[in-house]
């Protein structure tokens, strides 16, 4: 009882000591993101007739929906990738040396080092028509005309789960190594063998890890407008870029508003899953 | 609810692992335990004591060497088919599992069915007296309970070996105290097969048949509690286990049942050559326990003066400085009152037998 007063002088300090950031996303974030849904809320591009129009259009236009689906479906692919490739890298770091763990880091790290736009170039070079993979599979005489990797949903998916691969893999660096290596050979011991061991006790108790990796994978992922826009090209489009073109080329304010507003919806309600997931399963902070 | 007595034999036979560094962590351990004992692997940290019980377990693979569990040479067996039951030194029980499914995890990786297994559980718990907690998480036991919950989780496994690693280092005194007994108790229903791994000496001596006692990878003695503590065949053991005075001399004379010591502290004592033969005119380390110093009165014995007297409960503790200034410690059982020695008062000392002074060729 003695501490009641202590921990409320706590609070209100924290409180005050946090205003000047609040303040800054009070007019830098929630500002704009109001004027952004008043924006939206107009039917004609000068702003002069209210009305959900701008709603309608897209939600009864099969080809903005179809530009949503494939941006989600998008993050959903490159997610899984990440995921798949980014566990066992995680995994390995937390069972080998100190040095080995430094290499791995840096390996895991070093896409982040270099510019997006860099890396993206380095993909085209990796998946053009001359490529390094064509060329490679035409000299061994696999292939006789070159694939096309470039501009195609494939190529898109590859390059951004390279781009995001860090986004995933560290906190599953993080997770793995709050569980007590004790509990893999409690597991084994007791009769478990590898593949139950790892869906019975690794996997839940690294859930709070891969649920903070799959929601900073897909939101980086689908977001990515300088990844889609150049490994896409104009044949690929993803709402980032149907965004951007109805803002800057067309000139549809009030559309890409909405864009933007149902955009942000879908993400929320995605992330909203995966946390949901989540809690549902009692690995959630079990640990 | 009792289980049958299900001991199976364990041999360690001529085991050695050496790091992939070149360092041995064990060298040349035979150890022959027969069903049904509770045997210690006595020692301290660094000694190799628990790289040998993952040894038996099956998580590393020993250099040479053969473990024989009953009629089995089990050393191509994984850990999952060896069923050796460990508990761990943290307990290691699944966090997100309750305690019902964290004792139930061997039997469903056995492929037993739901109904069985809970029921299993449930007669496990009972067992080590946690019937209610059976839903519970893990975190929301206290650690005595947790270590029960391990000791249900390995016993569920009906394992022929059951390893306990450190088993009550985390608790506190008196739960500690609790907790061997209830051990013991379970082991003797069960009639497993249990090695302790532990660097506690007491509840080695108390928990154990016998006594494995380890030291820098070597085994030293292998032997009862009473051969370990009244009769050490090294001056490790003598020194380890239990505490003792340590009292260099030299051989006058000697057989193969007792020699003739003359102590530089002064006076000649018949002590037993407790680590082999002994030669003539050969440097020895005498070991005297201080419980096994007496008082004398006559000329015989080596003089001292008293430094302080510590009046411990049950018994007294005198710290004696010989002539050849060394410090030696005597225990007095406080029987009626137990005359206070004053310090600096002048006094003698022999030990109680002769078979309680042992003595060790002396190591440069």
């Amino acid at each position: 009882m003695g501490a009641a007063p202590a921990a409320r002088d706590v609070t209100s300090y924290g409180m005050g000591l946090a205003a000047p950031l609040a303040l800054f996303f009070l007019v830098f974030f929630v500002a704009p993101l109001l004027q952004l849904f008043w924006l939206s809320l107009h039917n004609d591009t000068a702003g002069l007739h209210w009305g959900l129009g701008q709603y309608l259009h897209f939600l009864t236009d099969p080809f903005s929906l179809g530009v949503l689906g494939s941006t989600l479906l998008l993050g959903a692919e490159v997610t899984a990738v990440c995921l798949v490739l980014g566990f066992p890298i995680a995994w390995l770091y937390q069972r080998v040396g100190p040095k080995l763990q430094t290499v791995i880091i840096l390996i895991v790290l070093l896409p982040l080092l270099t510019s997006v736009v860099v890396r993206t170039f380095a993909w085209i070079v990796i998946l053009g028509r001359q490529g390094i993979i064509n060329a490679t599979l035409q000299s061994l005489g696999l292939i006789d005309t070159p694939l096309k990797l470039l501009y195609t949903q494939f190529g898109v998916v590859i390059a951004l789960a390279q781009v995001q691969m860090p986004l995933m893999t560290l906190p599953l660096i993080t997770a793995l190594g709050r569980i007590d290596p004790n509990l893999d050979d409690a597991s084994c011991s007791l009769g478990a063998g590898s593949w139950r061991t790892f869906f019975r006790i690794l996997l839940p108790l690294s859930l709070p890890g891969i649920i903070a990796g799959c929601t900073l994978t897909y939101a980086a992922a689908i977001t990515a407008f300088i990844t889609q826009s150049l490994i896409g090209g104009g044949q690929m489009l993803f709402m980032p870029m149907y965004l951007y073109q109805q803002a800057s080329t067309l000139q549809n304010w009030p559309f890409a508003a909405a864009i933007s507003i149902i955009f942000l919806l879908a993400v929320l309600a995605v992330v909203s899953v995966f946390t949901t997931l989540g809690r549902m399963s009692r690995g959630y902070g079990g640990a | 609810m009792v289980d049958a007595p299900s001991g199976r034999s364990l041999v360690v036979d001529a085991v050695t692992h050496r790091y992939p560094s070149g360092a041995l962590a064990v060298e040349n351990i035979n150890l022959d335990i027969k069903g049904g004992e509770i045997i210690a692997l006595l020692g301290p940290s660094g000694c190799g004591k628990t790289t040998l019980l993952r040894i038996i377990a099956g998580f590393i693979a020993q250099t040479q060497g053969r473990i024989i569990i009953g009629d089995d040479i089990v050393d191509a067996l994984p850990p999952n088919k060896r069923a050796v039951g460990i508990v761990f030194q943290n307990y290691a029980l699944f966090p997100h599992l309750s305690i019902s499914e964290n004792v139930a995890y061997g039997l469903a990786a056995r492929g037993i069915d739901k109904a069985s297994r809970q029921r299993e559980a449930q007669r496990l718990l009972e067992l080590v007296q946690l019937p209610a907690m059976a839903e519970r998480l893990p975190r929301q036991l206290s650690g005595g309970q947790q270590q029960r919950v391990a000791l249900a989780r390995a016993l569920a496994i009906k394992p022929s070996i059951l390893l306990l690693d450190e088993p009550f280092a985390a608790l506190d005194k008196n739960l500690r105290l609790d907790m061997q007994i209830e051990v013991k108790r379970l082991q003797r229903v069960s009639g497993i097969t249990t090695l302790i791994v532990t660097h506690d000496q007491e509840e080695a001596l108390s928990m154990a048949d016998r006594v494995a006692v380890l030291s820098h990878g070597k085994l030293e003695q292998f032997g009862s509690p009473s051969d370990v503590y009244d009769r050490p065949q090294t001056l490790f053991v003598n020194t380890f286990v239990g505490s003792t005075n340590r009292m260099p001399g030299i051989v006058v004379s000697a057989d193969r049942t007792a020699a003739k010591v003359r102590l530089d502290a002064g006076a000649e004592i018949i002590a037993r050559p407790a680590g082999g033969a002994l030669s003539e005119g050969g440097r020895v380390t005498v070991c005297i326990r201080p419980e096994h110093l007496q008082f004398v009165g006559d000329e015989t014995g080596f003089a001292g003066v008293v430094g302080m007297s510590l009046p411990l409960g049950a018994t007294v503790v005198h710290e004696v400085t010989t002539a050849d200034g060394s410090g030696v410690k005597v225990s007095q059982a406080r029987i009626g009152e137990t005359r206070a020695l004053e310090s600096g008062a002048a006094v003698r000392l022999a030990p109680l037998a002769p078979s309680l002074a042992n003595a060790f060729p002396a190591t440069l």
